[in-house]
């Protein structure tokens, strides 16, 4: 199964086996991970599961759909490099993503 | 003090069809919202989407379904508070007693929590210091529009809530329109007519840039926004308005007495009863084994709270299970003529 590495905000580091097809989200939230809220479940309707993708891993990430842009306005401190681990599906491809959390959701 | 059967909280669909499973079987109830329009989470999050897992309809969007659900309480008269939060639940004898942050104040045997994921608040900016200024230099909604007039206003935000009021607060103020990025999500149309008005000078665009800080003493006296490219910009400014939508917060309902678990309520499955007698958690907010978050699980759950909320409010007759296609007594409740 891919690997996956949250990086809390405090630096504490979570590397879990997703298996493929459940969301960066998913994994996060059925492991137990702190930083990630989820609140609307994943319908893209909340951006309270926001990460922060590594540079080198940013690249290689299916492109955003509209709406998660829209999303990712009403994030806490969006950069760059954000994205909604909700539109990240576990693949082979993402074995060793490693996503670091905001501060905090809201 | 409003006395009533049961008091649903949260008028988003598994609120509405379980005020209409109350009604049927002849039970009074009121429905507080902290929103101020029917709802919940299909009109403020997902009005225009479609939804194609209600049963018996195969596609409607999130305002359709609301609207649907609000015609088929017509026949029943539902005391609606909107724009109130519940701050207290409080025990009295066989009572609750709730109160909200308008005063409004229930006493009922039975409350009904239908709240999804807690009560949209608006979201807030990041930097600490803004709460200080928060309600009187720093506001995340407009409620009176003459105190920017003549005044500098700096609003944050890519939708049409920051779009429209930059344009009717332009005609009055000096305004700075802040975005972090250079596409806004607004109505095209808005989207134009901004840009005309940033091209003449009316507005002071600023994209892909966020705020950093907040200076001033009692009063702000200006604002610091830090572009992609990480240079900073001061800008002197009175007002500052955030718009970056709503966020769901469980608020006060955490300080109930009940059992929550990752912002959501254990309850039964018999009753969906929470660990208090006679307050129930049916919808998004529920959890137990196999809980799914479908809006007809809190149709089915909403249900089945309403005859446990029988028991309570008329504790001595017994609950008779009828049917809408042959109880007179229901046709009787919903106005059908024979």
């Amino acid at each position: 199964m891919p690997k996956i590495t949250y990086i809390e905000h405090n630096g504490k580091s979570h590397t879990i086996e997703i298996a493929n097809g459940l969301s960066v989200m998913e994994g996060a939230v059925q492991n137990n991970i702190p930083g990630i809220d989820a609140d609307c479940g994943g319908s893209m309707a909340c951006a309270t599961c926001h990460v922060y993708v590594k540079e080198e891993w940013f690249n290689k990430l299916p492109k955003k759909e509209d709406g998660e842009e829209d999303m990712l306005d009403m994030a806490f401190e969006p950069k760059k490099n954000s994205r909604l681990s909700c539109q990240l599906m576990v693949s082979d491809q993402l074995d060793g993503l490693v996503v670091n959390l905001p501060e905090k959701q809201v | 003090m409003i006395k009533t059967d049961a008091l649903i909280i949260g008028a988003g669909p598994t609120g509405l069809f379980t005020a209409h499973q109350l009604k049927l079987i002849g039970l009074n109830c009121e429905i507080v919202d902290n929103l101020d329009k029917i709802g919940g989470q299909c009109i403020e999050l997902y009005p225009d989407k479609p939804i194609y897992d209600i049963p018996a309809v195969p596609e409607c969007t999130g305002e359709e379904l609301t609207n649907n659900l609000i015609n088929q309480l017509k026949p029943f008269d539902i005391k609606f508070h909107l724009s109130e939060r519940v701050e207290e639940v409080k025990k009295n004898n066989e009572n609750w007693e709730v109160k909200t942050n308008k005063g409004t104040e229930f006493s009922t045997p039975n409350i009904i929590i239908a709240g999804g994921v807690g009560s949209f608040e608006p979201r807030k900016f990041s930097p600490k210091e803004c709460e200080k200024f928060e309600n009187k230099s720093i506001f995340y909604s407009v409620k009176d529009k003459t105190v920017f007039k003549g005044k500098i206003v700096s609003i944050f935000g890519g939708g049409d809530s920051a779009l429209d009021w930059a344009i009717e607060l332009s005609k009055d103020s000096k305004v700075n329109l802040i975005h972090r990025r250079d596409e806004f999500r607004g109505a095209q149309a808005t989207v134009d007519k901004m840009n005309e008005l940033a091209k003449n000078n009316k507005i002071n665009l600023f994209t892909k840039n966020q705020l950093k800080s907040v200076n001033g003493k009692d009063n702000l006296e200006s604002i610091e926004i830090e572009h992609d490219n990480k240079e900073f910009k001061n800008l002197k400014t009175d007002y500052v308005l955030g718009f970056f939508g709503l966020i769901m917060q469980l608020g006060p309902i955490a300080n109930w007495g009940l059992n929550i678990d990752k912002k959501t309520i254990s309850v039964d499955t018999e009753k969906f009863e929470t660990n208090q007698k006679g307050i129930y958690a049916v919808g998004d907010i529920c959890t137990y084994p196999g809980k799914l978050k479908l809006i007809l699980s809190g149709f089915h759950e909403g249900a089945l709270a309403a005859r446990a909320c029988f028991k309570l409010a008329r504790p001595n007759e017994k609950y008779r299970f009828e049917f809408t296609t042959s109880s007179k007594s229901i046709k009787n409740r919903l106005g059908v003529k024979e």
